[in-house]
């Protein structure tokens, strides 16, 4: 494409929807596909004569947050005003935190490729209302104030990333572990989650580093429009430089949005005195000192955070870094599996058993793990049968199904299905001789060691299967079949 | 230091306060606001460098409420005093420039 | 007679409040087409409420500590009945769907709401000549203005157009139309009084109080609206600031008072309110109390800094008249950005306008620093003052405005005169702390003199006492506007 060197930096700007009953600074209930309006109270239509409440709730999710970012958690913060004119914003102004928010100078870590990490710096974490909608027919617009007043949690990264890779799996890990500490459903779908992120590239260019102006793209609202953005940016911003040479100067950072049906940002409109906020400290609520025991309980909520948990699972329990990726999905998921390994699991086997089977019966219920019916005991009971052979692994999918539809352990559903594996090596001596006895060529193909010796071992092995319905276990006859014919 | 108000700054802080004024009240508010600010300037002859600013009288932080929810007004109550409605919408003339 | 008088009369059925709320607007009838206090009223509704109070008296039933009794509210207290216009076109139809606090107060407490008073648009004048919807004059002299801008309530209760009345005070809307008016006017400490369901001017600084013929009655309005609420994030604690029974001893004077005076002050205002000052001075050494010198060496920058500040945070409040939500909306906008502009300039007043002009620069990048900020310090010094003061004394005493009731017209085109003029009680109104004005004498022209008292933060219950000291020896407060046939 081009002989320059490039480096790509982006930082991101995450707005996320914290799962509180009510919002922010008024009782009103928060709720998705309510009926347009109906979730509105004089305060959060800013009524002239209304003052806004604190959310306690919120705010220990946005504290709990900021813990896991790893952020200084501000002794003494306060709400601030932020000014500027738009239909679905019924005051005019948002409040916000400005100069002290609740929390920064944190960081993430994201997982990149071969099962590393990367730091990702986080510069500040804040809390805020969320503006409602506007809904855009051919003539006119309409405004929706039900999500108006909602609490936003604000995080702003350093421009750390620098591959759209990164940035994607900054917003999947920051969506893992909001909902890991159950602060934020995370619903991509109900727009939970929005992202900015800002672009720009240092090219060089006869020696001399030459940085290119800073683009932000608004309010994307999943994966794919943030990886896909980011990388159009990449190659606009190089073919403008190209062209025009234009480098980052005061003000000349630009806004633009993401054409999802063309897959390009296109620049919006300018508005000269867009960005003039007016911040100014919020007169109807008082400051918010976190500190002390209130801190150290909010503290004592945090959790393994995802990625360490997944990080763990792979050092710990030699799973892959795809299984534990996917037992870690969710938190429900993880403990369940940590709670069956407690029971006595082998855990790659338990993993195995979740991943192919469990997530997929709990994803056709629509509930977790944990939520099939199936107690850890069970589970590791089943786990451990495998192991022992006492069941062959294909027969423990069966009845695990059976224990989520009927609740019976492992042990009494294998008998009922009769799928107790036979380990019992006197037993199956017997039932090897009675096969040499009955196939003396194929006993002959084998300790010739010839050609044709691996399928007559397989033949062998077939007949054993065969004479006890399939229920021998593998390994034992094997190992029976290479004493007797070697 | 601040510079004295000119009728450019006072056009551009009509368009940031949303408010359509006309020429001779433009002229009239600069004139006004001039004086006005230039008796603020009385301000700057305190030195205010080691002074704490000021926004609250109160002694009080931490004012919180339990995330109980309480009954919303309803679509009609809400839109009822809406200078232009659409069904259960308020109605704007269509923006153009979403941010 | 009193709020209080008329409350006890009906407790004790010797005045029925039908008969009394009938005198009312009798004298709303008569008088309001010249004194022009209400922006609008409620006779049916006032009727019905007196009939009922008085059924419930009659059986024995229990009632609230106002019933019965007739009182104005001022417009910018958001009500269910009626409209809520803070005297402009912006809402001149606008229907509130919630009541006040003060409101739900007033009407647990059985009062009978006669109407919503008039005031200068959205609280921003000194004389309710910036109303945006009518006229309201002095009623000793209809040829000026009653004050501002809880003018209305000033002029209702002083015109015997209702009993007591509610007004809001950022700057001194409450204490100068009280002394213009010659009737009392109570600024609490900030945090006293709910603030939920007033129209917001300066949040930091806005505050509702009573505005009564006597001292008593402020207390016992004082008794129904004080107190914390929930609503409102500003509003002070039991546990902070316990609220207490204004009444209760209210007649006992203060024992070795200590008063402090700033001598510049006192000398300061028209000869003739020098001279009122004076003499309260003297009454109040006659009960014994020590006058004692004080300093406010910040005082000078109030105006400065309230000036800043109040118009900041009234810019940003104001910016939800936008003519989408509610509110007036501009008949054919090009674009939704007209809606705004073309709406807001329709709809709000010249002050108004000009007063969101200058918060909006105070507050614009590049300037902020040097306006917002440096107001906020000020104000910090200006507390510091009053701090230090109120340690060598209980109570600061000095005028209310430094002139009588000026004629219609007159400031009107000056708007920093206008604002001069509130030199005397801005700065209670930046440190936060309680303030009333009674009334102490009257001028050659026969018009009313206002006497401030200032007290420390929650101190409401000693600043009512030390101001009935006064009126117990004095029959200033008996005094009323000869009213024209």
């Amino acid at each position: 494409m081009s002989n320059l060197q490039y480096k790509v930096v982006v930082g991101l700007e995450i707005h996320v929807h914290l799962c509180t009953k009510t919002k922010m600074f008024c009782a009103c209930a928060l709720e998705y596909g309510a009926i347009p309006n109906s979730r509105v109270c004089p305060v959060c239509l800013g009524m002239p004569g209304v003052l806004p409440v604190m959310n306690k709730q919120a705010l220990e999710y946005a504290v709990l947050a900021a813990l896991a970012l790893n952020c200084k958690v501000a002794e003494f913060t306060k709400w601030d005003r932020k000014s500027y004119y738009y239909p679905d914003l019924p005051k005019n102004y948002q409040i916000s935190q400005y100069d002290l928010p609740l929390g920064a100078q944190g960081f993430i870590e994201i997982p990149v490729e071969n099962g590393q990490s990367k730091k990702i710096r986080i510069q500040r974490v804040h809390l805020e209302e969320d503006a409602g909608k506007n809904l855009h027919t051919a003539g006119f617009s309409q405004v929706d104030l039900n999500r108006a007043g909602a609490p936003l949690l604000e995080i702003v990264t350093e421009p750390d990333m620098n591959i759209s890779a990164e940035v994607r799996a900054l917003a999947v890990e920051l969506q893992r572990m909001v909902r890991y500490l159950g602060v934020s459903e995370a619903d991509m779908q109900k727009g939970h989650m929005r992202f900015e992120p800002n672009i720009n590239l240092v090219v060089t260019k006869d020696g001399s580093e030459h940085k290119t102006p800073i683009a932000e793209v608004k309010n994307l609202n999943s994966f794919r429009a943030l990886e896909r953005s980011v990388d159009y940016e990449i190659r606009r911003q190089l073919d403008d430089f190209q062209q025009s040479g234009e480098v980052m100067q005061m003000g000349n950072k630009s806004t633009r949005g993401w054409d999802d049906a063309n897959e390009v940002t296109v620049l919006q409109r300018e508005k000269e005195e867009a960005h003039d906020y007016r911040y100014f400290p919020e007169p109807d609520l008082v400051p918010v000192e976190v500190k002390g025991q209130w801190l150290e309980d909010i503290r004592g909520r945090l959790c393994e955070l995802p990625l360490k948990k997944q990080m763990r699972y792979v050092e710990q329990y030699k799973l892959s870094d795809y299984d534990a990726g996917v037992l870690t999905a969710e938190r429900s998921t993880a403990e369940f599996f940590e709670q069956v390994v407690k029971e006595g699991g082998e855990p790659k086997r338990v993993c195995n058993l979740l991943t192919q089977l469990g997530l997929k019966l709990a994803n056709e219920r629509g509930c977790g793990v944990a939520e099939l019916g199936v107690t850890p005991k069970n589970l590791a009971q089943l786990a451990q049968m495998v192991e022992a052979g006492e069941t062959s692994a294909g027969a423990s999918t069966s009845i695990f199904e059976e224990m989520v539809k009927t609740g019976k352990e492992p042990q009494v559903l294998a008998q009922e299905l009769n799928l107790i594996q036979k380990s019992d090596v006197g037993e199956l001596e017997a039932i090897v001789e009675q096969v040499f006895k009955e196939n003396p060529k194929a006993v002959e193909d084998v300790k010739s060691g010839g050609k044709k010796s691996k399928k007559a071992r397989s033949f062998l092995l077939g007949q054993v299967m065969q004479k006890t319905k399939g229920r021998a276990n593998p390994k034992v006859v094997s190992k029976i079949l290479s004493e007797k014919l070697s | 230091m601040a510079k004295r108000i000119d009728e450019a700054l006072v056009r551009k802080v009509a368009k940031l306060a949303r408010l359509e004024l006309a020429d001779s009240e433009i002229e009239e508010f600069t004139a006004q606001l001039s004086a006005i600010l230039d008796y603020m300037e009385k301000m700057n002859e305190l030195d205010t460098a080691d002074v704490e600013p000021l926004a609250h009288c109160l002694p009080i932080s931490n004012i919180l409420r339990d995330d109980g929810i309480k009954a919303s007004l309803g679509t009609e109550k809400t839109l009822a005093n809406a200078p232009q409605r659409d069904g259960e919408f308020f109605k704007v003339p269509k923006i153009l420039d979403e941010i | 007679m009193s709020c209080k008088e008329l409350r006890d009369g009906i407790a004790a059925k010797e005045i029925k409040s039908v008969a009394a709320t009938e005198a009312v607007f009798s004298a709303i009838d008569k008088y309001e087409p010249m004194v022009g206090a209400y922006i609008s009223t409620f006779k049916e509704q006032a009727l019905a409420k007196a009939k009922e109070v008085d059924g419930k008296i009659a059986a024995g039933e229990a009632v609230g500590e106002l019933a019965g009794v007739p009182v104005a509210i001022k417009d910018n207290l958001c009500t269910t009945f009626g409209t809520t216009t803070c005297a402009s076109k912006i809402l001149e139809n606008f229907h509130s769907p919630y009541n006040a606090t003060v409101i739900e107060k007033l009407l647990a407490a059985d009062a009978v709401i006669v109407g919503k008073t008039n005031m200068d648009e959205f609280a921003m004048g000194s004389s309710t000549e910036n109303s945006g919807l009518k006229q309201t004059v002095n009623p000793w002299d209809t040829s000026r203005v009653p004050g501002g801008s809880s003018g209305g309530s000033a002029a209702a209760v002083a015109g015997r157009l209702c009993f007591a009345a509610l007004g809001s005070d950022t700057g001194g809307s409450i204490r100068q139309p009280a002394s213009l008016c010659g009737v009392v006017g109570l600024k609490p400490t900030y945090g006293r009084i709910s603030r939920y369901g007033l129209v917001a001017y300066g949040s930091s600084l806005d505050q509702i109080g009573p505005v009564t013929r006597t001292v008593s009655d402020c207390a016992l309005m004082m008794n129904v609206i004080a107190g914390h609420d929930e609503k409102d994030s500003t509003s002070v604690s039991e546990s902070i600031a316990p609220v207490c029974n204004y009444l209760e001893k209210l007649d006992e004077p203060i024992s070795g008072l200590k008063i402090g005076v700033v001598p510049e002050f006192v000398a300061g205002g028209e000869a003739d309110v020098q001279k009122a000052t004076a003499e309260a001075i003297e009454v109040y050494k006659k009960l014994g109390a020590e006058i004692v010198e004080i300093e406010m060496p910040h005082f000078d920058y109030a105006i400065s800094a309230y000036y800043v500040i109040a118009t900041a945070e009234a810019s940003s409040n104001l910016a939800r008249y936008d003519g989408v939500h509610y509110g007036h909306r501009t008949e054919r906008p090009a674009d939704y950005i007209e809606v705004y502009s073309k709406s807001r300039a329709e709809g709000f007043g010249k002050e108004v306008k000009r007063r969101i002009m200058l918060g909006t620069y105070a507050l614009s990048s590049g300037y902020y620093d040097a306006y917002y900020l440096k107001a906020l310090k000020v104000r910090n010094l200006i507390r510091g003052d009053f701090t230090r003061a109120f340690e060598k004394c209980e109570a600061i005493l000095m005028p209310v405005s430094p002139t009588t009731a000026f004629r219609l017209g007159e400031k009107i085109d000056d708007p920093l005169q206008m604002y001069l003029s509130d030199v005397y009680t801005i700065a209670a109104n930046l440190a936060g702390i309680p303030g009333i004005s009674i009334p102490c004498g009257f001028d050659e022209s026969g018009l009313p003199i206002g006497l401030q008292i200032l007290a420390p933060a929650f101190a409401e219950e000693k600043l009512l006492r030390i101001a009935r000291m006064f009126e117990m020896q004095t029959d200033w407060h008996q005094k009323k506007p000869a009213m024209p046939k």
